[in-house]
């Protein structure tokens, strides 16, 4: 669906991305690619981001948007809410990466990948062995 | 694909070995490999062929679920690592000679068992396992002659989860939606002459509890030439206590309400009916007067105590008879224990585990089902492998994984498979199954006709055809 909406615009897009360890990853993408396709083709490290190359099959690629862009992302189906329920924690301003098209007016937008688990974030396990 | 420089020599690099080529074994080698710049991986696989429940229980019209194999395919050619299918480890080598071969093991190897119902009746002709069944359509070598009788109108598949509803999607969709897909041929000349026009999907708890997921039941809702078949009694009041529900359980709820308003059986004109039936555990399958195969099942009827996702069942001593020649058993997966070496918890079903480390034995880890049990999506997996792969490589920072000595790796491991009369299947060679499997789909307008037999399999798969050129092998 956003490739129907690509215009070869030459103005890009600044967008930053902060990872789960809370690093923040600015690129530059093309308006009317999703957000998937600028994590692929921007080489974005962001583990097991988007498992099931953008086909709602799967929520590897929950993001969080701020409050304002969420407002202007437009309309989501029943198929990409029901994959974001079953994410990990899917708060209020959730969408899918893969569902998101690159626009101008999200110029200079914060997105967050969230916490895919809870166990991922493990406290530094002393160093103990159980070997007997 | 730049080669990236080995921060030691080959020999004196940490080697890790997988068991079980599913999602977590190669989500667990995949963040092996990226988060540490050296380990070498090997995943061993019983089958000749990688990808687990991928391949053998995703169900076939699901083509958007595998596309996880394109991942898996850069991690199996991955210049570090190596697949040995066609190894069956706990019979064609144990897990203390791997861990003799290998700085640290990781157990992937599934969930291999179904648990039983336990119910007079269970092994009936007629009866089958859901694993047996989703194996049959799928093509898993071991299940390929289940042959299902399908000669009777009602189906009742036994548990409420999404593998139910594959059972029930499968033996209802439209022919023409299943020929473009990957099920087997064999499978799909059985579902046209399938005389099931009905599919109950019976669970001991309420709407509240199903265990199913949102996509599942959407994909029933709108199946083609199908109509609910529901029981608005048992929604009674359920509407009304949606206000306190987190959003999925109360988007799913809603859903199901909505088909049971289009309920009614008799009201449209589809002729074939699915339905969910609540409140019922089974009790016992009923035969035939000549006690030769199934013909229904009594059902005890339930009701629930407490409320929410934790409410039980508790048995009024009601029961209800169901006409049915085809029983799917679909309560659950189950882990086996594998080889006398690993700690297996019998009750939980998996072997015991702190992030991943196998409680008691060093240099085990585990990941995937064997770790948590059999639920969840794939996500869910690859998040968990991902945990196990850093809980790995964090004991190597620590010492508490010893890589200070040199390990051989296949090089021990190999001789010990020839010597046995084992012969692995490489990634490269099952790229040549791969190929000939596509190339059979094509010609059937379908995206590959599988291959059913293991000889077949490690034949092509051996085999010096026009497909050998450039296959390096390492190790
Ligand atoms: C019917 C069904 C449908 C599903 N559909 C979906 C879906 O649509 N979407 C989704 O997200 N998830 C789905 N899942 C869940 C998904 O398949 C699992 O989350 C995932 O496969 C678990 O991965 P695993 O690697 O732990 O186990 P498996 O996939 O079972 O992999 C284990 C591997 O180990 C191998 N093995 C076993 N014993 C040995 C041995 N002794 N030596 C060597 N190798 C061994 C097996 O052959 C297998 O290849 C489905 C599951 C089932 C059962
Ligand atoms: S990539 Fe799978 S749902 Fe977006």
């Amino acid at each position: 669906s956003c490739y129907t909406r690509t215009l070869r615009s030459e103005d890009k897009v600044t967008i930053h991305f902060i990872n789960r360890d809370g690093l923040k990853m600015t690129v530059k993408a093309t308006p009317g690619d999703s957000l998937l396709d600028v994590v692929i083709d921007q080489n974005l490290d962001l583990d097991g981001f988007g498992a099931c190359e953008g086909t709602l099959a799967c929520s590897t690629c929950h993001l969080i948007f701020e409050e304002e862009v969420f407002k202007t992302l437009g309309p989501i189906t029943d198929e990409e809410m029901d994959m974001l329920d079953l994410s990990y924690k899917p708060t209020d301003t959730s969408r899918l990466g893969c569902q998101i098209c690159v626009h101008k007016s999200q110029e200079g937008m914060t997105v967050h990948v969230p916490e895919s688990v809870a166990d991922l974030r493990q406290p530094d396990v002393g160093t103990t062995s159980s070997s007997s | 694909t730049g080669l990236r420089r080995l921060a030691s020599t080959p020999d004196s690099c940490p080697r890790v070995c997988v068991v079980g080529g599913g999602p977590a074994g190669f989500y667990t080698a995949q963040h092996l490999l990226k988060i540490h710049p050296a380990v070498q991986v090997d995943i061993y696989e019983r089958l000749p062929i990688p990808f687990g429940l991928v391949r053998f229980g995703v169900a076939p019209d699901h083509p958007e679920v595998k596309n996880v194999i394109n991942t898996f395919t850069q991690t199996g050619q991955h210049e570090r690592c190596s697949f040995h299918g066609n190894v069956s480890v706990g019979k064609d080598v144990s897990v203390e000679e791997l861990q003799k071969a290998y700085h640290a093991v990781v157990l992937s190897y599934g969930a291999d068992g179904n648990r039983s119902l336990g119910i007079p009746g269970e092994n009936l002709p007629g009866v089958y396992s859901a694993k047996d069944f989703v194996g049959w359509y799928n093509g898993l070598p071991c299940n390929k002659d289940l042959q299902p009788d399908l000669s009777s109108e009602t189906a009742v598949v036994l548990g409420q989860g999404n593998v139910a509803l594959d059972v029930a999607r499968i033996l209802l969709s439209p022919l023409d939606i299943l020929k473009k897909t990957d099920i087997t041929v064999q499978s799909l000349e059985a579902l046209a002459a399938s005389k099931v026009r009905r599919v109950l999907i019976v669970g001991r708890r309420g709407p509240l509890q199903v265990a199913c997921t949102i996509k599942e039941v959407r994909e029933m809702v709108s199946l083609p030439g199908t109509r609910p078949d529901m029981r608005a009694e048992e929604f009674k009041g359920i509407a009304e206590s949606l206000k306190d529900v987190p959003r999925p359980r109360k988007r799913l709820t809603e859903l199901m309400l909505k088909a049971v308003q289009g309920s009614p059986a008799g009201s449209g004109t589809a002729s074939r009916l699915w339905g969910f039936r609540f409140l019922r555990s089974p009790v016992e399958v009923l035969p035939t007067p000549d006690l030769t195969r199934a013909a229904g099942i009594r059902l005890g009827i339930n009701r629930l105590e407490g409320s929410g996702e934790g409410a039980w069942a508790v048995a009024t001593g009601e029961t209800e008879d169901i006409e049915c020649g085809v029983v799917v058993n679909s309560i659950g997966y189950k882990s086996l224990p594998i080889d006398p070496a690993v700690p297996f918890d019998p009750r939980k079903a998996i072997i015991p585990n702190t992030m991943g480390r196998v409680e008691q034995a060093a240099g085990l880890y585990c990941s995937g089902w064997v770790k948590r049990g059999p639920t969840g999506v794939i996500g869910t997996t690859m998040n968990d492998s991902f945990a196990t792969a850093q809980s790995l490589i964090q004991d190597m920072g620590t010492g508490v994984l010893d890589i200070s000595t040199v390990k051989p790796g296949s090089q021990a491991i190999t001789p010990l498979l020839q010597k046995r009369g084992v012969n692995p299947v490489s990634f490269s060679d099952w790229e040549k199954i791969d190929s000939e499997e596509t190339r059979r789909g094509k010609a059937a307008g379908k995206p590959r006709e599988k291959l059913l037999e293991v000889e077949e399999m490690l034949k092509t798969a051996h085999s010096r055809g026009p497909e050998t050129q450039c296959t390096q092998s390492r190790d």
